[in-house]
C-alpha cells in the first residue's frame, strides 16, 4: 500500500509539473529561429489562415500568442539580474545581419610631423601643465592666456648690435608672431587638404546641387574652350548664342575697308583735339572720385578697428600717404556744372 | 559654417558636435526614418504614415507637405532628403489609380538607395481605432516573422531585413523584463501580409516564466508586395563590411583540454640549471664541513661554494 501511495504522489507530482508547464508550453512542427539579441523571432511553420470556424483575426491572434510565448521563454532562459530594484536580463549579441548606415570611417592619414616622428623615433613626451614663472613668481599655464613667459608683454628689449636703431623692435616682434601664427595656420589647413584630398577645382566644374544659369554657362564654355584648338571647331547647337564676354577682347576693322568712315573719325578725332572743351565728364568724374574716398575711409576703419590702438603714429602716416594718393586721382579742372568734391577730411 | 565646395568647416562647438553625430562611426546605432507623402495620398495613406511614425517616434521625422516623386523611378530627391536629414531609412506613402494606398519602405546605403519595397495596403486598422491603453511610446518591440515564406522567397527574407531593420528599436546590452510590453507580427500566408501590432500582459503561470496574453493595439496592416528593387550582391557585401577595428581579438596562448583546464604557454629563455635560484629549506641545509650558501645566485668564480 505504501508503494502504491509512493508511486502515486510521484505521478500526482508530475501530474501537477505538467500542469504548470502546461500554460506556457507551445507545440510547434519546427522550432522557431531566435535572434535574441533583437528580441527577433521567425516562425518557419506554414501559416495556415484559412479555418473556415475560426476568424482569421483569431487566428493570426493565436497564431501571435503561441510565437510570442516561445520568444519570451527564450529570453527567460537568460540569466537575470537585479538592477535597483528590477529584473534585468543581459541580451546577447544580435545574430541578424543589418547593413551599415554608412561605410566605415577611414583612418586619418598622418600629418607631416606625425610622419617625421615615427621615422625619427620620436615619443610624444607628456608636458606638465602649468610652469613656474620667476618673474611673476607664480605658477602659470604654459601657453595661452597670462602664460609663464610672454614675450609680447614685455616693457624692454635691448637693440641688438647689428641691427638699425631706428627699427621698432616691438613690432619686428610683432609681426614676428604674426608671420608664425600665420604659417601655423597655413601647414594645418594644408594637413586638413590632405587628409580630405580635395583639390578644389576650378569655376564651374565642381557642380552643386542648384547651379545658376550664369554658372551653367561658364561651365559650358570651359569646357567648350578645354581643347586642343581652344574650342575654335566646336559646334555650337542650333538655338545656343555664342560666348557674352569671353569672345576677342578687341576687335579691329580691316586695314583697307571702308574708305569713307575712316574718313569721318580721323575728321572727328582731329575736331575733338582741336576743341578747349575739356573731355571729361565732371558728373562721373567726381562721383567716382568721392567714391573712392568713402571706400578708403571705410578700409581705414575697418583696420583701426581690428589693428592695436597704441601704434596710432606709426598708422597715421601710414594712412596719411595712401590717402594722398587717392585724392590725386581723376581730379581735372573745376567744372560748373558738377558738384565740388569733398574736402579732405582727416583721420577720425 | 564656412563652406568650401562641399567641404565644410564648423565655426563653433555645438557645430562641430553636430557635425561629428553625422559622420559615419565604427559602431553604428539606431537609424533614422523619413516618413513622406507623394503627390497624392489617400486618408487611409496619411494615417497609416502617421501610425507608422507613431511607431518610430523619437527616431522619424514626417514630412507634412506632398513631395511629388516617384522613388522607383528617379531617387535623386530621395537622396538629397535623406542626406539633409541624415536619415537612411525611408516610407513613402501615395495613391493613384494604378496602385492604391502604395506605401515603400526602403533603406539607404552611403545615402543611395539600398533596398525599396512597395507594399498596398488591402486593409488598414488604424491606432485611434482600436480603443485600448497603448504602450509607452520608445519601447523596444520584439518581432515575430511567421510563415516559411520568410525563410524560402528571396525577395521576402530580405524585406524581412528591411522590416527588421525598420523596426527595431535601439541597440540595448540589457532589457527590463517586465518592460517588455509590445510585440509586432508580421505573417506571409495566401500572397499577402499581415501585421499586427499587440500589447504583451505578463500572467502569472506555475512557474517563472510567465504566460503570455495579448491584446491587439496598435495599426494593423495587410500588405500586399508589389514592386521590389533590390540591391546588387556586391553593394549588398559591401553595406554589410564592417570595419577591422571591430572584429573582436582573438587571444592567443590560450587552450584548453578535454577536461575544461585553461593552458597557456610560457616562452623563457635558455636557464643556467647550476645557477638556479631555488627555495631556501632551512632543514635541509648543509651543516658542519661545507660552506653552506645562503643562496644559489651567480657568484663570484674565486669563491667557490658549493650548492645546497
Amino acid at each position: 500500500m505504501a508503494a502504491c501511495s509512493v508511486e502515486d504522489v510521484l505521478a500526482k507530482a508530475e501530474r501537477e509539473e505538467a500542469e504548470k508547464l502546461k500554460s506556457i508550453t507551445v507545440t510547434k512542427e519546427l522550432e522557431l529561429e531566435f535572434d535574441v539579441g533583437n528580441l527577433l523571432a521567425l516562425d518557419k511553420n506554414p501559416a495556415v489562415l484559412r479555418d473556415p470556424h475560426r476568424d482569421r483575426e483569431e487566428l493570426l491572434r493565436a497564431l501571435a500568442r503561441d510565437n510570442a510565448q516561445l520568444l519570451v521563454n527564450e529570453i527567460w532562459k537568460l540569466p537575470a539580474e537585479r538592477a535597483d530594484d528590477v529584473l534585468v536580463v543581459k541580451l546577447p549579441e544580435p545574430s541578424t545581419r543589418l547593413p551599415r548606415e554608412k561605410p566605415p570611417p577611414k583612418a586619418r592619414p598622418p600629418t607631416k610631423w606625425e610622419q617625421f616622428a615615427k621615422l625619427k623615433g620620436i615619443q610624444k613626451k607628456k608636458k606638465t601643465n602649468l610652469v613656474w614663472d620667476e618673474v611673476h613668481k607664480e605658477w602659470r599655464r604654459r601657453w595661452g592666456y597670462k602664460r609663464a613667459k610672454d614675450d609680447t608683454k614685455e616693457w624692454l628689449i635691448e637693440v641688438p648690435e647689428t641691427a638699425d636703431p631706428n627699427e621698432d623692435q616691438f613690432a619686428k616682434r610683432n609681426k614676428a608672431k604674426k608671420e608664425r601664427v600665420a604659417k601655423n595656420e597655413f601647414n594645418r589647413l594644408r594637413n586638413i587638404a590632405r587628409a580630405t584630398k580635395t583639390k578644389v577645382p576650378g569655376m564651374g566644374l565642381a557642380p552643386r546641387a542648384q547651379q545658376s544659369k550664369n554658372e551653367l554657362a561658364q561651365a559650358i564654355s570651359v569646357a567648350k574652350t578645354a581643347t586642343a584648338s581652344v574650342g575654335k571647331f566646336q559646334e555650337r547647337l542650333p538655338k545656343e548664342k555664342g560666348p557674352k564676354n569671353t569672345g576677342k577682347k578687341r576687335k579691329f576693322q580691316p586695314l583697307l575697308g571702308d574708305f569713307s568712315s575712316e574718313k569721318q573719325k580721323q575728321l572727328e578725332l582731329l575736331k575733338v583735339m582741336e576743341s578747349k572743351r575739356p573731355r571729361v565728364d565732371m558728373t562721373k568724374a567726381v562721383n567716382k572720385q568721392i567714391r573712392e574716398e568713402e571706400e578708403e575711409e571705410g578700409r581705414a576703419r575697418r583696420s583701426k578697428g581690428v589693428g592695436k590702438k597704441g601704434r596710432r603714429g606709426k598708422g597715421n602716416a601710414a594712412g596719411g600717404k595712401g590717402k594722398g594718393k587717392g585724392s590725386k586721382g581723376p581730379k581735372g579742372p573745376k567744372g560748373g556744372k558738377g558738384r565740388n568734391p569733398r574736402m579732405k577730411q582727416g583721420k577720425r | 559654417m564656412a563652406q568650401l565646395d562641399g567641404v565644410v568647416k564648423p565655426k563653433t562647438k555645438r557645430s562641430k558636435r553636430f557635425l561629428q553625430s553625422r559622420e559615419p562611426k565604427l559602431v553604428e546605432d539606431l537609424k533614422n526614418a523619413m516618413i513622406m507623402k507623394g503627390g497624392n495620398t489617400s486618408e487611409t495613406v496619411t494615417q497609416a504614415l502617421k501610425d507608422i511614425f507613431a511607431l518610430k517616434k523619437p527616431n522619424a521625422v514626417l514630412y507634412k507637405k506632398k513631395n511629388i516623386m516617384r522613388p522607383f523611378e528617379d531617387s535623386t530627391s530621395l537622396e538629397f532628403f535623406s542626406k539633409k536629414t541624415d536619415s537612411s531609412l525611408f516610407l513613402f506613402g501615395s495613391h493613384n489609380k494604378k496602385r492604391p494606398n502604395n506605401l515603400v519602405f526602403g533603406r539607404m546605403f552611403d545615402f543611395h538607395v539600398l533596398d525599396m519595397f512597395e507594399l498596398g495596403i488591402e486593409k488598414f486598422k488604424s491606432l485611434k481605432d482600436i480603443k485600448n491603453d497603448k504602450c509607452a511610446e520608445g519601447t523596444k518591440p520584439m518581432l515575430v516573422f511567421a510563415g516559411e515564406l520568410f525563410d524560402t522567397d528571396n525577395e521576402l527574407s530580405r524585406l524581412r531585413n528591411v522590416l527588421t531593420d525598420f523596426f527595431r528599436g535601439p541597440a540595448v546590452p540589457a532589457v527590463r523584463l517586465a518592460g517588455l510590453e509590445h510585440i509586432l507580427h508580421f505573417t506571409a500566408a495566401d500572397g499577402k501580409i499581415y501585421m499586427r501590432s499587440y500589447r504583451v500582459l505578463l500572467k502569472k503561470s506555475g512557474c517563472r516564466t510567465p504566460r503570455i496574453e495579448l491584446e491587439e493595439i496598435g495599426p494593423s496592416f495587410d500588405f500586399v508586395l508589389r514592386r521590389t528593387h533590390l540591391a546588387s550582391d556586391d553593394l549588398y557585401k559591401t553595406a554589410h563590411r564592417q570595419p577591422k577595428a571591430l572584429k573582436p581579438k582573438k587571444k592567443k596562448n590560450i587552450s584548453h583540454d578535454a577536461f575544461g583546464t585553461k593552458y597557456g604557454r610560457l616562452h623563457m629563455q635558455k636557464q643556467n640549471l647550476d645557477k638556479l635560484q631555488t627555495r631556501k629549506m632551512k632543514g635541509l641545509r648543509k651543516r658542519g664541513g661545507a660552506v653552506v650558501t645562503e643562496n644559489g645566485e651567480p657568484t663570484s668564480p674565486k669563491k667557490a661554494r658549493t650548492r645546497e
